[in-house]
C-alpha cells in the first residue's frame, strides 16, 4: 500500500506583528512553520514531544508548546516568538537583559523558550492565576512560584538558579 | 506521520457525523496527546475533525447549583476559575499538579479525560502492546511496570490512566455529556473509563464518533473541604506514581460524607469506595484513616516491581485525609 499524498491547507497567521498567508502540509507544527518556512529559528526544537519547553511561544498571548500545535488548527492566531520580544529599536526586553545580567544560561538552547515562558508566566501571576504551590492568599511572585510555574522549561546545563534570579529581578522581588 | 485531511466542524452534530462515517477519523482539540501519538506512530488518523472552536469553552452554573464545564475549556482556565477554586478545590489542585503551564494552556477538559496511557510499550510501536495492537501481547507484565497498575489489571494489560483531573472529577461524581450519531446522552464519569479486561484497546465506553460536549459537577457539600496530593519522581511536571483526591463533609466531628479517589494505580481513575465506607459515620481520627486506607489497599494486586505503591498509597491517603479534616 503506497502512502497517501500530503494534504495542503491555507493558513494565515500574524507572527510578531507581521501577517503571513501560507499553503502548508496539514502535518506542519507551528514550530516547523516558524523555523522552516518563516526562518524564525529562535524557537528551538528540543524534544518535539512537549516535554522540554524549548519551543515555547505565545499563541494569542498564552504560552504554549509550538511542537504540539498544528498550524492549521491555529489559523488566524496571533503568534509571538523570542524574535518579537525586543523593541523595534533593538532594545532588549527586561527579561532578556536580566538573563544576561544574571548569567541565566550556559549553552543557550533552552533560553528562547525560557524567555517566552517567563513573559507569559509573569502575566499569569498578574492575572491571579494560581499554581500548585499557591496558598489561600492572593498570588505573589515568590521564588517558589517561579520554580513551579517554570517547570515546563528544562535546562540541561542546569542554569535554573540563575534563571529564577533573573525572573525574580524582573518581578521586582527582594 | 501519515498525511491527513483537516476539517473544522461547524457544530457538534456535524463533527460527530464527520467522524462517525470514517473509522480512521479522530476529533482534535488541544492536541497535546494526539499530535504526540501521531508523531510516535501510535495514532495514524486519515482525518482530523477540529472541535476546539465549537463554543464549548464556557463554565456555567447549573440550576442544581453545580457547574457545567464545556468540553474545550482549557485546563489552565478551569484551574483559575473562582467557582472551581472555592467550591471544588480538589479539582483546581489536580489540574495544577498536572503537566506544565504551556500544556495546560492547550489541553482541554475533554482531551484530558481521553488521554492515553504513558506505558512505555504502548508508546513504542516497535514493541507488542494489546492496547495499541490487540492480540500482540503485553511485555509490561514481565518488563517495565514499576509505574503501572496495582488495581484492576488483567493478563492483557497493566497500564494506568495518566490524568490527575479525572481523579478529582471521579471523586466529585462528575457526569459526562456526550453527542453521538444517535443523539445526545449523559454517563457518569465513574464507569466512563473501562478496566482493561480482554479489550484493553478500549479505554472508555465511548463509541466511535461520540463526542464529549461537557462535564457536569453536581453541588457537593464535601467538595469545599477537599485536597489533591500527588507523589511523583520529581517535584513538578511529572506523572503520578500515586495521587489522592480526598473530600470530607464533617458534621460535629463525624464524617457524614467521604470521597477518596486514587490516580496512578489503575486503568481508570480509581474510586476508593471501600475506604469511603470505613470513614463514614465516625470521627476522622488517624486510626480510622489508617483503617480506611487498609480496607482499600488490602485488595491491591501489585506486580513484581510496583509493590512500593501500596505503602505509598496508604500513607498518602492517611496524610491527605488528616489534612483535609484540618481545613476550615
Amino acid at each position: 500500500m503506497s502512502a497517501p499524498p500530503p494534504v495542503h491547507a491555507e493558513v494565515t497567521l500574524t507572527v510578531n506583528g507581521l501577517r503571513h498567508s501560507l499553503v502548508l502540509d496539514t502535518r506542519t507544527s507551528l514550530l516547523d512553520l516558524l523555523r522552516e518556512r518563516l526562518d524564525l529559528t529562535g524557537s528551538k526544537k528540543g524534544c518535539d514531544h512537549g516535554q522540554c519547553g524549548a519551543c515555547t511561544i505565545l499563541i494569542d498571548g498564552r504560552r504554549a508548546n509550538a511542537c504540539l500545535a498544528l498550524a492549521v488548527a491555529h489559523d488566524g492566531a496571533r503568534i509571538e516568538t523570542v524574535e518579537g520580544l525586543a523593541g523595534e529599536d533593538g532594545e532588549l526586553h527586561a527579561l532578556q537583559s536580566a538573563f544576561i545580567e544574571h548569567d541565566a544560561f550556559q549553552c543557550g538552547y533552552c533560553t528562547p523558550g525560557q524567555l517566552c515562558s517567563a513573559v507569559a508566566m509573569l502575566e499569569e501571576i498578574q492575572r491571579g492565576w494560581p499554581s500548585a504551590v499557591t496558598g489561600e492568599d492572593p498570588v505573589a511572585p515568590t521564588r517558589a512560584e517561579i520554580r513551579e510555574r517554570m517547570s515546563g522549561n528544562l535546562c540541561r546545563c542546569g542554569a535554573y538558579v540563575n534563571i529564577v534570579e533573573a525572573i525574580a529581578d524582573v518581578a521586582e522581588m527582594p | 506521520m501519515r498525511p491527513f485531511d483537516y476539517h473544522r466542524a461547524a457544530d457538534p452534530r456535524a463533527a460527530v457525523a464527520a467522524v462517525a462515517r470514517r473509522p480512521e477519523a479522530r476529533f482534535l482539540a488541544g492536541g497535546t496527546n494526539l499530535i504526540d501519538l501521531m508523531r510516535l506512530g501510535v495514532e495514524a488518523p486519515e482525518l482530523l475533525v477540529d472541535v476546539s472552536r465549537l463554543g464549548g469553552g464556557r463554565i456555567a452554573e447549573t440550576e442544581a447549583g453545580g457547574l457545567l464545564i464545556g468540553a474545550s475549556v482549557r485546563n489552565s482556565e478551569l484551574a483559575a476559575d473562582h467557582r472551581v477554586r472555592d467550591d471544588y478545590p480538589v479539582l483546581a489542585q489536580a489540574l495544577l499538579n498536572g503537566a506544565s503551564g504551556q500544556l495546560r494552556n492547550l489541553a482541554t477538559v475533554a482531551g484530558n479525560l481521553l488521554q492515553r496511557t504513558r506505558c512505555l510499550y504502548f508508546q513504542d510501536v516497535t514493541k507488542p502492546c494489546n492496547k495499541r495492537s490487540p492480540g500482540s501481547g503485553c511485555p509490561a507484565i514481565e518488563g517495565e511496570h514499576a509505574n503501572l497498575a496495582i488495581f484492576g489489571h488483567s493478563e492483557h494489560c497493566v497500564a494506568t490512566h495518566p490524568s490527575d483531573m479525572a481523579v478529582a472529577m471521579v471523586a466529585l461524581d462528575a457526569t459526562v455529556h456526550l453527542e453521538g450519531p444517535s443523539g445526545p446522552r449523559t454517563t457518569p464519569l465513574i464507569g466512563f473509563h473501562r478496566l482493561p479486561g480482554d479489550a484493553p484497546d478500549r479505554d472508555t465506553v465511548l463509541h466511535h464518533g461520540e463526542l464529549i460536549t461537557a462535564v457536569e459537577l453536581p453541588p457537593l457539600a464535601a467538595a469545599r473541604r477537599s485536597l489533591y496530593r500527588k507523589a511523583r519522581e520529581r517535584r513538578s511536571f511529572a506523572f503520578a506514581l500515586v495521587s489522592v483526591a480526598a473530600a470530607l463533609e464533617l458534621d460535629r466531628g463525624e464524617v457524614r460524607d467521604a470521597r477518596v479517589a486514587l490516580g496512578g494505580v489503575a486503568h481508570v481513575p480509581w474510586r476508593a469506595t471501600r475506604a469511603e465506607e470505613m470513614l463514614r459515620g465516625g470521627p476522622l481520627t488517624e486510626e480510622r484513616a489508617h483503617a480506611a486506607a487498609e480496607a482499600e489497599l488490602a485488595h491491591a494486586t501489585p506486580l513484581r516491581d510496583n509493590a512500593y505503591k501500596v505503602p505509598l498509597a496508604h500513607r498518602l491517603i492517611v496524610r491527605t485525609l488528616l489534612d483535609v479534616a484540618e481545613r476550615p
